[in-house]
């Protein structure tokens, strides 16, 4: 039953994603430190842990994934872990598990599988310490955006 | 009603080109309060504890998910009638085997409760009696279901409702238009529908519904 006004995918402003277009198919794993849009077809694992996966209508994704927030106006199959929470949207489906701290299920989503609420309890950093910093531009190179990670 | 494969023929009204009734968002003005018996009594006896694990046969819905979660429990969520609109082509029984193990795969005593709804209704009789077998498997000794049926014991369609929880008390239900239901239970034949469990309970209410507590 959801009255809100039907949201599109349009991002935030000022805030960059990089995006994969439906004509994209990968197979492999995807790390990234910058938010997501799936618009095409992945197979494998997916990893944004402080960023935002959005899965658009064209997407097709069958993967596990883990990210900070998770929002499904296409496909996923797989097991889903948002830390901060998941936005299913109408027309989306979804089979597989969730874990998450706040879910949102919009009336016509389909969704197969099990809901694991689990409470964040740590605090959300408001800003990066010098120290966190310091270890981000150290970290392996594993980590680097998405359009360099996509293998096999 | 059934198909000549045994599972069951698709609603009458409403009927979408491909076979499937139109999926139809309800808004919160279709929803009517009602205050439920059966849910009360399902929810006392699973009162004060938490981390239990409660499958849902209608399909995910926001207001059952926030409920059921924020009593601390886990919900496993299943769109029994929707897997059933996309049940494929064959003889009766491997379907209904098929259907099982997409729609009720889940392992033995995994359940604390189930929130069966109205599904039942709609089931024809070898996926009925698969359905019943598979849910008193995967339900755990002294676990209860909560379903749904109409109290009128003749019709040729009944409506379907979706039903959403607003608290431990009270349903939120809508009429999602009229089904050919493929059978209508009375009291005599869900005693017997459920005779593997250990006890029924029923709850007659003002409306056209009938309530039914079981315990495994």
């Amino acid at each position: 039953m959801s009255t809100a006004p039907i949201r599109t995918l349009e991002l935030e402003p000022n805030r960059s994603a990089a995006s994969i277009g439906k004509s994209v198919t990968i197979k492999g794993q995807i790390f990234s430190r910058e938010d997501l849009i799936v618009d095409g077809e992945i197979e494998g694992a997916i990893e944004l842990n402080e960023h935002r996966l959005t899965v658009g209508p064209n997407g097709r994704v069958r993967a596990g994934i883990k990210a900070r927030e998770i929002v499904v106006l296409g496909t996923i199959e797989g097991n889903v872990e948002a830390l901060d929470k998941i936005d299913i949207r109408k027309d989306a489906k979804l089979v597989g598990d969730i874990k998450t701290a706040r879910i949102i299920i919009e009336d016509g989503a389909y969704f197969k599988g099990s809901i694991d609420i689990v409470k964040n309890e740590t605090p959300k950093p408001t800003a990066p310490r010098p120290q966190a910093a310091a270890a981000g531009a150290s970290a392996p190179a594993q980590a680097a955006p998405v359009s360099s990670n996509a293998v096999k | 009603m059934q198909s000549q494969s045994g599972l069951p023929e698709l609603p009458v009204t409403g009927r979408a080109a491909n076979g499937t009734p139109p999926e139809r968002i309800l808004r919160a003005e279709d929803f009517v309060s009602r205050h439920s018996n059966g849910l009360d009594q399902f929810f006392s006896y699973i009162k004060g504890e938490s981390g239990l694990s409660i499958l849902d046969l209608a399909g995910a819905n926001q207001a059952n998910v926030s409920f059921i979660t924020n009593l601390g429990h886990k919900i496993y969520s299943e769109d029994f009638l929707r897997g059933l609109q996309q049940g494929a082509n064959g003889d009766a029984q491997p379907r209904v085997d098929a259907f099982l193990s997409q729609n009720l795969s889940h392992q033995d005593a995994s359940f604390d409760g189930v929130l069966v709804w109205d599904v039942l209704e709609y089931l024809s009789a070898p996926l009925l009696s698969a359905t019943i077998e598979r849910l008193a498997r995967i339900t755990k000794p002294g676990s209860y279901l909560f379903a749904v049926f109409q109290a009128q014991e003749k019709a040729d369609s009944v409506s379907q409702y979706s039903f959403r929880i607003k608290d431990s008390k009270t349903l939120l239900v809508a009429d999602r238009g009229h089904r050919r239901p493929e059978q209508i239970f009375n009291n005599r034949s869900l005693e017997k529908l459920f005779q593997g469990f250990e006890s029924l309970k029923f709850f007659l209410a003002r409306d056209k519904l009938r309530e039914v507590i079981v315990r495994r």
